[in-house]
């Protein structure tokens, strides 16, 4: 029996095929995706801010930011046996859900979101090989390891795979 | 920016907190019940300060479809506030707004979306003006906007301003009703300075 393993916001998790993961309504933040396809061990991390390295007293989750949460999902799954140099990555999110959100400095988090994970990936030497991102809607992610598809879902449009 | 944490905030004042929220949610409840000519009652706000992981089951799961308003806070503090409503409660509110002249299911008119701003606009007010009176301090809301979309999509924006500070969103839950039950969630995230500038005012510190 297969199993979809569920990834909540500032959070990440890894699973080996037939398993898959999701993470619900994903807003300006990122549901990143990576697979190892020999393996067909999966990890997907949903970050919400970019860098942590920018933010004092940020707290103790590293799975909240992209720097640090990309690099915790890689090691978790290097440690199940996934190796990194056959990694590939998708991406998908960092919608701008209201077009001023807030104060200055948190106009288009998506977006920064988005080139912050774009940014770690390419550090860590893992290709990305689709990305769904932007826009100003919410995104359901679900991800298979066994086939790499990405399955995205959003309110009033047709499901997607990536 | 001093060195305080919201965790420690709102251990300490979780007690001030839900009392602000709780009047402030009266004060917005007086204003719905004004707008839509009828009793509204309301339960006793529940607070709760939650990890960004469960913040979804709260509103029942992270694709609930909700109508969000947000909107910046200015003047002596700085942040912003949102009021979330689950979109049948927002449907069941508008038909009342407008009478009963409602198409029933699809997505929402552009009358519709514009008198939900209305509603929003107008709760979140008399929230910030009871804060304001209680704390004596200027609060200036900026104009609104609106989004209809899953309930972790229209959250992902107040979580990642709570992300700034730490590991938590502190939330505001608010159920009303008239006929039928409406739950509405208040989220107002001051920045940890106003934070202590909310709370100093009322005459306790932080440190």
């Amino acid at each position: 029996m297969s199993e979809i393993i569920k990834v909540g916001m500032a959070d990440l998790k890894t699973c080996v095929s037939p398993d898959g993961l999701t993470t619900l309504g994903l807003g300006s933040c990122i549901g990143i995706a990576i697979r190892d396809p020999i393996t067909k061990i999966g990890g997907l991390a949903h970050i919400m801010l970019p860098d942590s390295t920018a933010i004092r007293n940020a707290g103790q989750n590293i799975a909240k930011f992209a720097d640090t949460g990309i690099a915790e999902l890689v090691r978790q799954m290097e440690k199940r046996g996934a190796v990194r140099a056959r990694m590939t990555a998708k991406i998908a999110g960092g919608a701008t859900m209201f077009s001023f959100q807030g104060k200055s400095d948190l106009v288009q988090v998506g977006q920064r979101n988005a080139e912050a994970s774009i940014k770690k990936l390419k550090e860590l030497n893992i290709p990305i090989i689709a990305q769904d991102t932007g826009k100003n809607y919410g995104r359901t992610v679900i991800f298979y390891p066994e086939t790499g598809d990405y399955v995205i879902r959003a309110v009033g449009r047709a499901e997607s795979v990536i | 920016m001093s060195d305080i944490s919201l965790q420690k905030v709102s251990e300490t004042y979780v007690d001030v907190l839900r009392e602000l929220g709780n009047i402030g949610a009266g004060n917005a409840m007086t204003a719905l019940s004004q707008m839509l000519g009828c009793k509204v009652d309301m339960r006793v706000p529940q607070i709760q300060l939650l990890e960004f992981k469960d913040v979804g089951a709260v509103m029942g799961g992270e694709e609930q479809i909700m109508a969000g308003v947000y909107l910046g806070v200015e003047g002596d503090i700085t942040g912003s506030m949102m009021f979330l409503m689950e979109q049948g409660s927002a449907r069941h509110l508008l038909s009342k707004l407008m009478m009963g002249m409602m198409p029933g299911e699809g997505a929402f008119t552009e009358m519709e979306l514009s008198a939900m701003m209305e509603v929003g606009n107008i709760i979140t007010g008399a929230y910030l003006n009871s804060l304001s009176a209680m704390t004596n301090l200027k609060i200036f809301p900026t104009p609104p906007e609106l989004a209809v979309d899953m309930a972790g999509a229209i959250l992902s924006v107040p979580a990642i301003e709570f992300g700034i500070m730490g590991d938590n969103i502190l939330l505001i839950q608010s159920q009303f009703f008239d006929e039928v039950e409406i739950d509405g969630f208040f989220i107002l995230i001051p920045d940890l300075d106003s934070y202590g500038k909310i709370l100093g005012s009322l005459g306790m510190s932080i440190d």
